[in-house]
């Protein structure tokens, strides 16, 4: 099968300043991925950049062979680091605008989930607290049946208890032909359902790897090796 | 099931310790069918990846088997399970040994100590 996600010496610069630099990176299907790296490193740069907000300034990305644009974005689920739904939506108009949107969307799905949330999808969206609203913009985004999920900071804002059902929602939604991508700096919390991990340092892939191979090789938790590498 | 899994060591071998304890304390039955990769990944919160490569490493075993149409199931060969008790149960012992040695206790010493605490327990 082919990659799902091809970068070759892709480059990002913002005037002076060099975000991505010169990454290549090949992602498989199939695979539950860990961007992980400090704040300001790329991680949402290179989110970004597979999802054709940002277009890059030197190098190539594919995806499923295809440059960014409407097509790859059928089989790209993009959770943005912030919510970008309008407040005077209910939750039932999200899904409907999701539903719009995107051919994979399943809604029955989308219901469910919410119904395991206890949450009311009449509600408009500017009463829901933080978290809340989180928790809806994931149930939409793994509500669709994409070849590439992209997940940048998926459980920052929430309390313990709803990151573990956030965790069970990605690993009960995934299948074999999908990768994820979660980009965060909360390591300890995802370790376990990661298969793979990349760590990114100044717009630099320093290191790709599967988990279980850091963990024969080294004896040490992700979480552990990631403190040591990126220790100020 | 409940599943209690450290970060240091590879989360597979984590998984086929713990199913294997399972099979050993009789909560997975000889011949049960066991949930689906999906199910047990989501239960034990790993990848399901993850938890297949455990799954086809214990099948590789003999302790479980595929039946193609219905599912995984736990070995029906008791025999077999009970040589996997014993090893376990060796294992562990040795362990214990080890780290009276290291305590500064030679085996010997152990075993007075251990047989002295059974004792009293009686």
């Amino acid at each position: 099968m082919s990659a799902i996600l091809e970068c070759k010496s892709l480059t990002k610069k913002f005037s002076s300043l060099t975000a991505l630099d010169n990454v290549d990176l090949t992602l498989e299907r199939g695979h539950i991925i860990g961007l992980l790296g400090p704040n300001g490193s790329g991680k949402t740069t290179l989110i970004k950049l597979i999802n054709g907000l940002l277009v890059p300034s030197n190098g190539k990305l594919l995806i499923d062979g295809k440059e960014p644009g409407t097509e790859s974005k059928k089989i790209v689920s993009y959770l943005p680091e912030k919510t970008y739904l309008p407040d005077w939506m209910r939750v039932s108009d999200t899904i409907d605008f999701f539903e719009d949107f995107y051919e994979d969307f399943d809604r029955k799905k989308a219901y469910d989930m919410l119904k395991r949330l206890q949450l009311d999808p009449t509600k408009r969206m500017k009463t829901l607290s933080k978290g809340t609203k989180e928790k809806v913009q994931l149930i939409l985004v793994m509500s669709r049946d994409a070849d590439l999920y992209c997940l940048d900071e998926p459980i920052g804002g929430v309390d313990p208890a709803a990151r573990d059902y956030i965790l069970n929602t990605i690993i009960s939604n995934y299948n074999e032909k999908a990768t994820i991508i979660i980009s965060t700096h909360l390591i300890a919390d995802v370790e376990t359902v990661l298969d793979e991990v990349i760590f990114i340092k100044n717009g630099k892939i320093t290191l790709h790897s599967s988990v279980d191979d850091i963990r024969t090789k080294e004896g040490k938790s992700i979480d552990t090796l990631f403190r040591e590498v990126f220790k100020c | 099931m409940k599943w209690d899994l450290d970060s240091e060591r590879p989360v597979y071998i984590q998984l086929i310790e713990q199913i294997q304890s399972g099979i050993i304390s009789g909560l997975f039955k000889p011949g049960d069918k066991l949930p689906s990769v999906r199910d047990l990944a989501t239960e034990a919160m790993v990848n399901p990846n993850t938890m297949q490569k455990a799954l086809s490493e214990l099948e590789r075993t003999g302790l479980i088997y595929t039946n193609r149409t219905s599912g995984r199931f736990i070995t029906s060969d008791e025999e077999m399970i009970i040589k996997l008790k014993h090893l376990s149960a060796k294992e562990l012992v040795m362990d214990f040994i080890n780290r009276m040695k290291q305590l500064g206790y030679e085996p010997e010493e152990t075993l007075t100590i251990v047989t002295g605490i059974v004792k009293t327990k009686e």
